[in-house]
């Protein structure tokens, strides 16, 4: 049998099982109707939390692009300052945050695409569970028990099928969701961990590159303070001519005031 | 005939519609006998294709029981062999 009628008769054998198990039929409208609602919740509850996920993966990619810039201006600094050890370190790491944010890029568009899939359920449901109110008291004030057999069967049946696919959309959901919860929380350690260099913690800590590279800029400083001093080794030879007079004639002065 | 994709709604197929739809069921079932996933996640495509294009949506207030249940355009073969050997997995 193909796997569209198979399926198909496992949805119908969930819903004859709850209606099998009332007496009167028309308890069941209640029953289902209750359900019904649980699971409205439980969609929009869904799209909630597929949201907050998603959000968090939006603060992670801003981190990582902030990283990404952060490390390009420090290759683009050491260049400047000769180290082109320092740029290659930069840039390699430049491109592993890279690689991490197409990956998280990827991940972010898929819960997207489950966010929209479950408002979309949500929206469905809503609507059903809608009809199906209007059509349970339809039932229950018009007709008589054994009437309201089939009537319940196929209201019951439908909302049942709608309910048993909205709530494997959010049984999917809800795995993509902690899969992506589980990544985020290990980008969030590689953050912490200064692995990956978080650039909004910039003004606190201190990177081993950036350190690297203030050395550097502090080892220019001082060559250029050494020339300045060596250069200056001949020029105070000539300022100190000019200086001494001032210096002797000085002296003469205050021997005379005393 | 009253097809749901999974995920995604209803559609009223109209019965002419289903010799073509049971030619792109078998190969749908072919790929899944076949346990080959490339090419089952590209027949289902297909199929799926063809119920969106020959059917008609249900509108949202009307509750009906469907003849044909499809597989979501992004299951891999476990998510159908989940569906299909487990019923406790199809909640409701």
């Amino acid at each position: 049998m193909s796997i569209a009628r198979r399926l198909a008769d496992l949805f119908r054998v969930k819903a004859n099982k709850a209606l099998d198990r009332a007496e009167d039929p028309r308890e069941v409208l209640d029953y289902s109707y209750e359900r019904q609602l649980e699971m409205l919740t439980k969609v929009r509850r869904g799209v909630a939390d597929v949201a907050t996920s998603r959000k968090r993966l939006d603060l992670q990619l801003t981190q990582l692009q902030q990283a990404a810039d952060r490390l390009q201006e420090q290759a683009t600094q050491a260049v400047d300052l000769g180290r082109d050890d320092l740029a290659r370190e930069a840039l390699t790491r430049r491109s592993a945050v890279t690689a991490q944010m197409g990956d998280i890029t990827a991940q972010r568009d898929a819960l997207s695409a489950e966010e929209a899939k479950l408002t979309t359920a949500a929206t469905r449901l809503q609507a059903r569970v809608e009809a199906f109110r209007t059509r349970k008291e339809t039932i229950k004030a018009t007709y008589t028990a054994a009437e309201a057999q089939t009537r319940v069967g196929e209201a019951v049946s439908g909302i049942s099928e709608e309910m048993g696919d909205v709530g494997l959309a959010v049984q999917r959901a809800e795995d993509k969701t902690s899969q992506m919860q589980a990544r985020a929380g290990a980008i969030d350690e590689l953050l912490a961990s200064g692995a990956i260099q978080d650039a909004t913690a910039t003004t606190s800590g201190r990177d081993d590159l950036q350190a690297a590279l203030e050395a550097a800029r502090g080892d220019q400083g001082v060559d250029r303070e050494l020339a300045a001093l060596k250069a200056g080794r001949s020029a105070p030879a000539v300022g100190g001519g000019q200086a001494r007079p001032e210096v002797t004639g000085g002296q003469p002065e205050q021997e005379r005031q005393r | 005939m009253i097809t749901r994709i999974l995920g995604e709604g209803q559609y009223d197929v109209p019965e002419t519609a289903l010799t073509d739809l049971n030619v792109l069921d078998a190969a749908v079932q072919a790929a899944v006998d076949a346990t080959d996933a490339v090419a089952f996640r590209a027949r289902l495509g297909e199929l799926l294709a063809a119920v969106r294009e020959l059917g008609a949506p249900v509108p949202d207030d009307v509750l009906t029981v469907s003849d044909l249940v499809l597989p979501a355009p992004d299951s891999d073969l476990a998510d159908v062999a989940a569906l299909l050997g487990d019923e406790g997995l199809i909640p409701g």
